[in-house]
């Protein structure tokens, strides 16, 4: 009996070497961590079990047959963050460079259809040299059979990548239909053909980062999340996302004991919005001053800046926050802005998690570039988003809402929950000095019956009263009650109940 | 009495006046333009006038208005406060022909005390101590390089009309005599209207301490003691304390005797500041007669108990000194920190934006300390590039000067600002500075002590102990938390992990929970790198900004700022950003690449948000170290800045006019 139980530990010590000790010491001198390093930081202590650690690839082609490393490159199983269960696989660079084989690809899909299954997160992490050449068409299937479950488990669990190493060809598109992908700086790179190609292809001499670096994908394309400077902070940052995420589309939204009262007055903010309503401010302070502990994770902080996204607490449960910024292009939606506010609203509605929108938009971004670009299908898309919602919508309008961009953001018309204004909103279809030259057209000459109009124009537009009295906004509160009635909004919201017709799927336009 | 006045300033200043004019029953007008029309002293007064745009040139210094604004409100008095219109003779002379009454000395006495050359003569012949000089005015720099020669370097150049460290160079030999007297004119011009400068003798290792007096129109005048003014930067004052460390009873009744006779000289009638310079033999100078109040005037209120502002009022309204000098008795200690909107770690640069987060510590006593805070902004206040970079004067007042200081260290450290850069850092620091706590001090305390600007304090072995035992508990208390969570697996197991890694900075400190209740409060034992166990106690609920609390027997209160690098932990001058994490993970984290910020040794950056003034280079043009680059202004003082090295410009990215954001790359080098 003694020596199949050593049998076994010798079979786990050689799986968990991996690719070995020097192919360990090279990872680590990348400034990279191996596969179960990562698994380590991420999961809670000792609650990581592994699965399939002993599978190794069925290749015969080319000499492969004599190389045969176990687990094959990368390590799945399921642990624990905060004692909530999530499944996980890492690629495992030091075995194989990580390359995906058939069998590596059965590994990845077991783990899916376990996370499926069971309601929980799934977490992939990537630091792979892509298709294993060597088996051909047989890695290609392996990729297709993951892109499947991906997709069926899309809106189900939530899917999270990590890049954390090289992430190419087929690869990248399982990260690219997953929730969230989010980099590391400087170690990792996304793309579907490397700087070699580009070069035979197109003649375009590239490297590695300056076509897939985490600085490209969250500026740039908008394909990563968010980066952090090194494989710790990043998983760490990972266990916080997953603390504040729902295991799945029917399970509750966690709720963590809130420490801050909601009732205190925040007088600062009335003193946010400036008087000249051409100066700008930042409404990440809102944000901030509004969720619990001012513990806010950004999703996509550094693309199109002028819309803010991300996750806070209220009162120690999980709100989606979707605010336009006036510090960016004044805060104007254009089709990067309405492109990434759409997919976090849709996310938020798939997961149950309440959006609470601040609004304070000068309309649509006017130019050729914005409407070659298809504005009208990338704009159509959070208003598509945001009508579609059905989770708890709250919204406060700080400032200006203007035009179509009124409508887009979550106004009432698109079936928001509570509708609050500051005193400070200005709710029209354009401000003052184009709606006047518009409807007083013939006095554009004269400068002194223009300021009359203009004066009229404000008084009677540039509020939230003529809004209010038709019920477009509900109430029209104090902005250092914010806080506390967004708060008392999300309580009484607590068991909407909406369901939309029932449909296949709908045709939001892509 | 009067029934209403109006105070022709802003800020906390304006604020000060109001609070004693209201404790007066007197009501109170302030006066605003377009930047402060949210502003605290707007909010605060009886009635509020605007006065014109943002720009003090246009406002805050429009005589006019100020009359104006008094006729509109009905005011009979108008207090002046420091800075502005408070020693402008002529305005005093405008208010007089209306019936106004100026809360402050006759024109007369403002005139004379107000021109450093005048007043030098006026204080010879009150047979007052003057520092060796030219009274003359200077025609050139020829003059100048002659006049200085005369009375032995090193020499000091400074704007007649001038106060504060505007339009003053000092000149170590005659090579600096050309260059600093241009300055100083070009200075005292755009500051003051007036380029007139005078020369003296500058005295080494000097402390500036000054006389309060207080003066009424009957020929009464008393002085309040003195207060010390010696830590300053670049002439700007930082720290004053009241009484001086350094004089004797006999040195300071000399210098209050001299100070009464130069007011009673000048028929002045108010309260009033004689400023002396003081050597290491305690022999004084009379440098100046500030007809004002004084910034660090609460400091005498402290350890008077006179309200200044009051007998200011009292004085205006024809009173009489309702004390002589026998009742004037100086009782315990008090420190007055300066509150700059500035960034230490950049050579106190101005720092400009929206106060997210103002919370001072609650003014009262507290143990045997008394803390006052004067302030003109509140949480949401906007610091502006118009005004002078002051936010707050953080005094407080204990029966010693020790107790005064750890009061000071204390406070400050419960002293939350957010959103513009400050310097309570180094404020901080000074005072824990040996040095300072000595009270050996010079005016040149702070370039001598800190040659090379500001950096934060770094942490010795035992307050690494401390700031690990906050990061750990801290951490505690978050874990808890999320054993907590909705959604878990299976109930927890109560089973905290006992064993953390505190990475503070870049060292490593091993902290163990060996007993104790991870709760709110928060009271457990902690051994530190595996020795010495200490109690840590404290009630901070997460989310708060300052953690109050023990570690050990040491009292602590330090500020919390989590971020998604670290929880950053600012005590007693010190800023570290600390990561709390579990051994494995430490163990891994030492495996991770230290990142270097980026290069920026071949660029020029604008140093803080501000206007460009000029741009002395061309591109291609080779530069020698120490030569101009450009000049950039902001809050009304310019900032010239140098070649490092010698260098080759290579780009100019901006032009003159242009306003620049702090980090703007102004030009790139070769």
């Amino acid at each position: 009996m003694r020596d199949v139980l050593k049998e076994l530990e010798r079979r786990r010590d050689e799986a968990r070497a991996g690719g070995g000790a020097a192919r360990i010491d090279a990872q680590h001198k990348r400034g990279k961590l191996t596969a179960r390093e990562r698994i380590d930081i991420f999961l809670d202590e000792n609650s990581f079990e592994e699965f399939d650690m002993y599978v190794e690839h069925r290749s015969t082609d080319f000499g492969m047959e004599k190389s045969k490393v176990p687990g094959d490159g990368v390590v799945t199983g399921w642990g624990t963050v905060n004692g909530r269960t999530v499944f996980v696989f890492a690629k495992d660079f030091t075995v194989f460079g990580g390359s995906l084989s058939e069998a590596h690809a059965e590994k990845v899909v077991k783990i899916q259809e376990m996370a499926l299954r069971n309601r929980a997160p799934i977490i992939g992490i990537y630091d792979a040299g892509g298709a294993r050449i060597q088996e051909g068409v047989a890695a290609l299937g392996g990729y297709a059979e993951i892109f499947q479950r991906n997709v069926l488990a899309s809106g189900v669990i939530p899917q999270i990548s990590v890049i954390m190493g090289p992430c190419a060809g087929g690869d990248v598109y399982s990260p690219a239909m997953t929730d969230f992908i989010f980099m590391v700086r400087d170690t990792s790179y996304m793309f579907v053909t490397g700087p070699d190609v580009v070069k035979t292809v197109t003649n375009e001499t590239v490297t590695s980062e300056e076509l897939g670096g985490a600085k490209v994908h969250t500026t740039k394309s908008s394909i990563a999340d968010g980066a952090y400077d090194n494989d710790v902070e990043t998983l760490l940052q990972m266990r916080r996302l997953i603390d504040l995420l729902p295991s799945s589309n029917t399970a509750e939204i966690p709720e963590i004991e809130c420490f801050q009262t909601v009732s205190e007055h925040d007088l600062s903010l009335d003193r946010l919005v400036p008087d000249n309503a051409n100066k700008p401010y930042d409404i990440k302070e809102l944000i901030l001053k509004t969720i619990d502990e001012g513990d806010f994770f950004e999703i996509q902080e550094s693309f199109a800046r002028n819309i803010v996204t991300g996750f806070g607490r209220v009162e120690g449960r999980t709100v989606g926050f979707v605010a336009n910024q006036p510090m960016v292009l004044a805060g104007v939606l254009d089709s990067d802005a309405s492109r990434k506010a759409a997919r976090f609203v849709r996310f938020c509605d798939c997961f149950n998690i309440p959006i609470v929108t601040f609004v304070d938009v000068p309309g649509f971004l006017p130019g050729t570039a914005q409407e070659y670009g298809g504005l009208i299908k990338h704009g159509a898309k959070l208003l598509f988003a945001y009508a579609e919602a059905t989770v708890p919508k709250v919204t406060v309008i700080t400032r200006k809402a203007y035009g179509g961009a009124y409508d887009v953001m979550a106004s009432k018309h698109l079936r928001g929950d509570v509708n609050y204004a500051w005193p400070s909103a200005q709710i029209a279809v354009m401000g003052a000095k184009g709606a006047v030259e518009i409807i007083y057209r013939k006095d554009i000459g004269d400068a002194e019956k223009i300021a009359a109009h203009t004066k009229a124009y404000e008084d009677r537009f540039l509020s939230p009263f003529v809004a209010a009295e038709r019920g477009f906004i509900d109430e029209v509160i104090m902005p250092h009650s914010t806080r506390r009635r967004i708060a008392r909004a999300l309580r009484m919201l607590r068991n909407k109940d909406l369901t939309n017709p029932w449909k296949k799927h709908d045709n939001i336009p892509l | 009495m009067f029934k209403k006045i109006l105070i022709a300033n802003r800020g906390e200043i304006a604020c000060r006046v109001i609070k004693t004019a209201r404790k007066m029953g007197i009501a109170t007008v302030a006066v605003y333009s377009d930047a402060d029309r949210d502003a605290m002293h707007v909010e605060m007064a009886d009635e509020a006038v605007h006065i014109g745009p943002a720009p003090a040139a246009q406002s805050y210094l429009l005589a006019d208005k100020i009359i104006e604004a008094c006729k509109a409100t009905g005011a009979e008095a108008v207090h002046p406060g420091y800075g502005f219109l408070s020693e402008r003779a002529s305005f005093c002379e405008s208010l007089e022909k209306q019936g106004i009454i100026f809360i402050g000395p006759k024109p007369k006495a403002i005139e004379a005390m107000g021109d450093k050359i005048e007043s030098k003569k006026f204080a010879n012949a009150a047979k007052v101590n003057t520092v060796p000089g030219y009274l003359g005015v200077i025609e050139d720099a020829d003059h100048a390089e002659k006049i200085a020669d005369e009375i032995g370097y090193p020499v000091m150049i400074k704007a007649s009309a001038g106060g504060g460290g505007k339009g003053m160079r000092i000149a170590w030999d005659k090579s600096e005599v050309r260059d600093g007297f241009d300055r100083a004119r070009s200075e005292a011009k755009n500051s003051f209207g007036d380029d007139r400068v005078f020369i003296e003798k500058f005295v080494v290792e000097p402390r500036h301490i000054e006389i309060q007096v207080l003066a009424d129109g009957h020929g009464n005048a008393v002085y309040l003691g003195e207060r010390e003014c010696s830590i300053q930067r670049r002439n700007q004052k930082v720290v004053e304390e009241a009484p001086s460390p350094f004089l004797d009873e006999a040195t300071r009744r000399a210098m209050g005797e001299q100070a009464v006779a130069l007011a009673k000289a000048v028929d002045y009638q108010s309260a009033g500041t004689v400023e002396f310079i003081v050597d290491k033999n305690k022999n004084f100078y009379f440098l100046e007669m500030n007809t004002r109040l004084q910034v660090e005037h609460p400091v005498t209120e402290l350890i008077t108990g006179v309200d200044l502002v009051e007998q200011m009022i009292r004085i205006a309204a024809g009173e009489k000194l309702s004390f002589g000098q026998k009742d004037v008795k100086l009782n315990g200690w008090a420190v007055e920190s300066r509150l700059y909107a500035e960034d230490p770690y950049r050579n106190f640069l101005p720092s400009i934006g929206r106060l997210t987060r103002y919370q001072p510590p609650a003014e009262g006593p507290i143990g045997d300390a008394v803390i006052r805070n004067d302030t003109g902004v509140t949480e949401g206040s906007e610091i502006s590039m118009f005004y002078d970079p002051m936010v707050a004067k953080l005094c407080t007042w204990a029966p010693t000067r020790l107790e005064a200081i750890d009061a000071m260290s204390d406070a400050l450290d419960s002293f939350v600002v957010d959103g513009i850069e400050h310097n309570i850092p180094f404020l901080s620091a000074l005072m824990q500075h040996p040095r300072w706590r000595e009270g050996r001090l010079s005016t040149g305390f702070i370039a001598e002590e800190f040659p090379d600007g500001f950096a934060p304090i770094k942490p010795d072995e035992s307050q690494k102990g401390v700031l690990a035992a906050i990061a750990t508990a801290v951490e505690l208390l978050r874990r808890d938390r999320l054993d907590r969570l909705a959604g878990r697996l299976a109930p927890h197991s109560g089973a905290i992990k006992p064993d953390w890694v505190v990475k503070i900075d870049d060292d490593y400190v091993e902290v163990s929970l060996r007993d104790g209740m991870v709760s709110i409060p928060f009271e457990a034992d902690l051994s530190i790198n595996g020795g010495k166990v200490v109690t840590v106690a404290s009630d901070w609920r997460p989310g708060e900004p300052v953690w109050h609390g023990t570690v050990g027997r040491q009292s602590v209160t330090a500020q919390l700022r989590p971020d998604p690098k670290g929880l950053r932990i600012d005590w007693k001058g010190m800023s570290v950003t600390t990561k709390t994490m579990l051994p494995r993970t430490a163990e891994l984290e030492k495996l991770m690449p230290i990142k270097l910020p980026p290069d920026t040794s071949k660029m020029l950056l604008c140093p803080m948000p501000g206007l460009v003034v000029s741009i002395s280079a061309k591109e291609g043009q080779e530069v020698k170290a120490g030569e101009t680059l450009a000049v950039v202004e902001a809050m009304k003082m310019e900032n010239v800045l140098r070649a490092e090295r010698d260098l080759t410009i290579a780009k100019i990215n901006c032009k003159p006019g242009d306003s620049l954001a702090v980090d703007a790359v102004i030009m790139e080098f070769a």
